[in-house]
C-alpha cells in the first residue's frame, strides 16, 4: 500500500464517510463538520415556534441559492400562500424560487372532520405527490412539515405507522437529502415517537423561557457516522433567518499576535511598556460605578477608528446617542466615526433576550461587521441576566471566539461596592490578558478615581496606581501622591502638592533671610574691626605722640643736668 | 337537509381517486359499484375513476393523500372517504347513503 505525501492515517483504510449537505445554516455546518447527513433523512424536533419550519425552508431555499439543489417543500400546516408569506420577511422569495422551477411546494390538507374511513388504504396519494414535486424540479432536498400531523388527520395508526416506515425508505430510495419536522412530545422527542423511523440524525430545537427571558437552543441529539458538537447551541432567528452560534470552548490553538494597539491614552500606553495592549488579547476594566469604564471604552473605540479599523461597541447601559453625547463632553467625537462606517454602536437591554440569544446576536453582528476591536460595555450585565454558572461558560465561548480572529476586546465590568473588587469577576478574570482596575478612593470628603493594572500578560507593565483624571480634553492619568501622607488623589493630592510647594518656598525664604543676616553680622563685624582699629590708631599715635614727649623732656633734663654740674663743676660720679 | 332532499333526483357524481390497476383499485371499484346499486339504482349515479399513476398532477386539486379516496362531488356538500370501502356501513353512513331504502 503507497500513501502519498501529505495524506493522512486516515486516508490509508479509506473508510467511509457519511457524505454531507451544507445546510446553509450559519454556525450549523461548523457543529455538524459540514451539514445535514446527504441522501439521508434527519429529524429535526421541537415544540411549538421553536423554530422547525424555518430550519427546513432555511434547508431549502440556502440549498438553492448556494448550492444548485433544488427542493421539495410538503407543508401540512400550511398554505402555500401563508408560506410564502411568512418567510417573505426573512428575504426568502418562494415565488421567484416556484417560478424559476427550483422549489415546489405542495400543502397537504388533513382535516379529520373531512374524512371518513372505510376499509384498508394506504398513503400512495403522498407517495405520489411528493414524487411528482421531486420530479418537477429535479429535487435533491425534501423537507416535510409537519409529518405529525397525520397523526391527527387519520385514526388507523397501524396503517400509518407502517406507511410512515415505507415513507422513510423511499425517501431514502430516492436519494434525496430530507427534512422531517415534528412535535415535541412530553418526555420525549416527538409526540409519535418518529425518532424510531430516523436513524441517522436527530436535532432538537429548544425555545426556553426563564425569568421571563427566551432563549432558542439547538442541540444535535444522535448524528450516526459523524463527530459532531454536542453541546446546545444557541441561536437566534431574525431577518436573515436561522443564525446558531457555533462557539465552543475547546478553542485554546487560536495564533496569538505580538503586535501591540494603542489603548487611546498615551499615559496608559505608558503603563504597558509604552505600547498598549496586544492586538487580539482581551482586556477587562472593572470598577464601581461612575470610575470611569465607560470613558476608557471609549478612548480605545476611537484610538481604533483613528487607526482606520473597524470598532463594534455593544452597549448594554446607555444608548448610542447617549454615548456620543457623552464622550463628546470629553472631546471625543465618536459620531465622525460613526459616520465613516468604522464604527458600529448595537445597543439593547440585557433583559431583552437571554444571555444566549445575545451572544448568538453578538457573533452574528461580529461576523457580518469583522470589526478588529469589540467593546461591551458592560459584560457584566450580560452576566447578570443568566445563571452565574453558564453566563460565565458562555462568556468564555465569546472570548474564545473573538481571540480565535484576533479581535481585540475590551469589555467593561461594574463591581459593587463593598466587594472586593476581584471577587465579582473572579469567574471571568481567569480567561482575560490585561485587567484594569478602575477604583474610587475615597478621602478628606471627595472621591477620586484610581486606576492601576492587576494583571497583563506577557508584557511589562506598571505596578503603579495612577490618578485617573477626565476633563474636556479626555482621559488622563496622573501620578498619584505618595509621600510620608501616604497616597494621595484629587484635590486632597493637590492641597498636598501646594502645601509642599509652600513650606518649600518658606524654607527657601528662611535660608535666604538667614543668608542675609549672616552677611548682615559680617558687615557689622567689619565695621566694628574697623572702628576698633581707627580708634586703636588713633590711641597710639596719641601714646606714640607723649611718649615723644616724654622722652624729649626726658633728654632735656637729662641735658640740663649735666649743664649744671658742668657749671658747678662737680666731678663725675661714674 | 332540506337541500338534499330536493336534490336528492339529481345524478350522484362520484369520484374514485386510484393508483395503478391493481386488486386494491379493483376492489375499492367493485365495493363503490355494490353501494350504488344497492341504493341509488343504475343510472342514477356516475363513477369517474381517476388512475394517480397516469395523473399524478391530479392529486391535489382534491387533496388526495391516501389510496383509494373517494369523492362525493354531487349532491353537496362534498364528502371524503378513504380506504376500499369494504365496511359497507362506514360507507354508507360517510355518503349518506343510508337514507336511500336498499333494493
Amino acid at each position: 500500500m503507497t500513501v502519498r505525501e501529505g495524506e493522512g492515517a486516515a486516508k490509508i483504510h479509506s473508510l467511509p464517510v457519511v457524505q454531507k449537505a451544507a445546510s446553509g445554516i450559519p454556525g450549523f455546518d461548523e457543529i455538524s463538520n459540514g451539514g445535514l447527513p446527504y441522501g439521508r433523512t434527519s429529524l429535526v424536533c421541537g415544540s411549538a415556534g421553536a423554530g422547525k419550519t424555518l430550519f427546513g425552508m432555511q434547508f431549502l431555499v440556502r440549498g438553492i441559492s448556494d448550492y444548485n439543489e433544488p427542493g421539495v417543500f410538503i407543508a401540512f400546516e400550511e398554505t402555500e400562500e401563508d408560506l410564502t408569506q411568512n418567510v417573505a420577511s426573512l428575504g426568502f422569495d418562494l415565488q421567484q424560487l416556484v417560478d424559476s422551477g427550483k422549489l415546489a411546494l405542495d400543502h397537504i390538507r388533513v382535516e379529520r372532520s373531512e374524512i371518513e374511513e372505510s376499509g384498508e388504504y394506504n398513503l400512495d396519494g403522498l407517495f405520489l405527490r411528493l414524487e411528482l414535486a421531486i420530479q418537477s424540479v429535479g429535487a435533491k432536498r425534501v423537507v416535510i412539515d409537519t409529518l405529525e400531523t397525520l397523526f391527527g388527520g387519520l385514526t388507523d395508526y397501524t396503517i400509518l405507522r407502517s406507511e410512515l416506515r415505507r415513507l422513510f425508505r423511499w425517501l431514502k430510495d430516492q436519494g434525496v437529502s430530507a427534512v422531517i419536522t415534528a412535535e415535541r412530545g412530553e418526555g420525549t422527542l416527538t409526540r409519535h415517537g418518529l425518532e424510531e423511523y430516523v436513524s441517522d440524525c436527530v436535532i432538537l430545537l429548544d425555545h426556553r423561557v426563564h425569568d421571563q427571558v427566551s432563549t432558542r437552543r439547538l442541540r444535535i441529539v444522535k448524528y450516526r457516522g459523524t463527530s459532531h458538537g454536542t453541546n446546545e447551541y444557541p441561536f437566534l432567528i431574525d431577518e436573515d433567518g436561522i443564525v446558531v452560534m457555533p462557539i465552543t470552548t475547546a478553542g485554546l490553538e487560536h495564533d496569538i499576535s505580538d503586535e501591540r494597539v494603542g489603548t487611546g491614552v498615551a499615559r496608559l500606553d505608558q503603563m504597558f511598556g509604552g505600547e498598549g495592549y496586544y492586538r487580539g488579547s482581551t482586556v477587562l476594566v472593572s470598577g464601581t460605578a461612575g470610575a470611569g469604564k465607560s470613558s476608557l471604552s471609549a478612548h480605545f473605540a476611537d484610538a481604533t477608528c483613528r487607526r482606520g479599523e473597524r470598532c463594534l461597541y455593544f452597549a448594554f447601559e446607555e444608548s448610542p446617542a447617549q454615548i456620543k453625547r457623552n464622550m463628546a463632553s470629553i472631546g471625543l467625537d465618536l459620531a465622525s466615526h460613526e459616520a465613516a462606517g468604522l464604527l458600529k454602536f448595537v445597543a439593547a437591554r440585557p433583559t431583552m433576550h437571554g444571555l444566549e440569544t445575545h451572544l448568538a446576536v453578538m457573533y452574528k453582528l461580529i461576523r457580518d461587521f469583522a470589526p478588529s476591536t469589540v467593546i461591551v460595555d458592560p459584560v457584566s450585565n450580560l452576566i447578570s441576566v443568566g445563571h452565574q454558572d453558564d453566563a460565565n461558560q458562555m462568556v468564555v465561548r465569546l472570548v474564545d471566539y473573538l481571540k480565535t480572529h484576533n479581535i481585540t476586546a475590551l469589555m467593561t465590568s461594574l463591581t459593587t461596592g463593598g466587594k472586593a473588587e476581584q471577587s465579582t469577576d473572579i469567574a471571568i478574570s481567569s480567561i482575560v490578558d490585561t485587567w484594569l482596575l478602575v477604583k474610587s478612593i475615597e478621602a478628606s470628603g471627595e472621591r477620586n478615581r484610581g486606576l492601576y493594572v492587576l494583571k497583563s500578560r506577557g508584557m511589562a507593565h506598571s505596578n503603579q496606581i495612577r490618578e485617573f483624571v477626565i476633563s474636556s480634553e479626555g482621559v488622563d492619568l496622573v501620578d498619584v501622591y505618595v509621600g510620608a501622607e501616604g497616597v494621595l488623589t484629587g484635590t486632597a493630592r493637590a492641597q498636598q502638592e501646594s502645601r509642599e510647594r509652600a513650606e518649600r518656598l518658606r524654607r527657601q525664604r528662611e535660608i535666604e533671610r538667614r543668608q542675609q543676616e549672616l552677611e548682615r553680622k559680617k558687615k557689622a563685624l567689619d565695621h566694628q574691626i574697623a572702628s576698633l582699629r581707627a580708634e586703636f590708631e588713633a590711641e597710639a599715635a596719641e601714646i606714640e605722640k607723649t611718649l615723644e614727649e616724654k622722652k624729649a623732656i626726658e633728654e632735656q633734663l637729662l641735658f640740663d643736668r649735666d649743664e649744671m654740674a658742668a657749671r658747678r663743676g662737680a666731678d663725675r660720679s661714674e | 337537509m332540506s337541500n338534499e332532499i330536493r336534490n336528492s333526483d339529481d345524478i350522484w357524481t362520484l369520484r374514485l381517486y386510484v393508483a395503478g390497476d391493481n386488486q386494491k383499485s379493483r376492489t375499492a371499484l367493485t365495493n363503490l359499484t355494490r353501494l350504488c346499486e344497492a341504493h341509488l339504482g343504475e343510472g342514477s349515479y356516475e363513477i369517474e375513476v381517476i388512475d394517480l399513476m397516469k395523473n399524478p398532477q391530479l392529486a391535489k386539486a382534491d387533496q388526495i393523500l391516501a389510496i383509494p379516496t373517494l369523492i362525493r362531488k354531487i349532491p353537496e356538500p362534498m364528502k371524503r372517504v378513504i380506504g376500499d370501502l369494504s365496511n359497507a356501513e362506514r360507507a354508507m353512513l360517510a355518503l349518506d347513503l343510508s337514507r336511500f331504502e336498499e333494493r
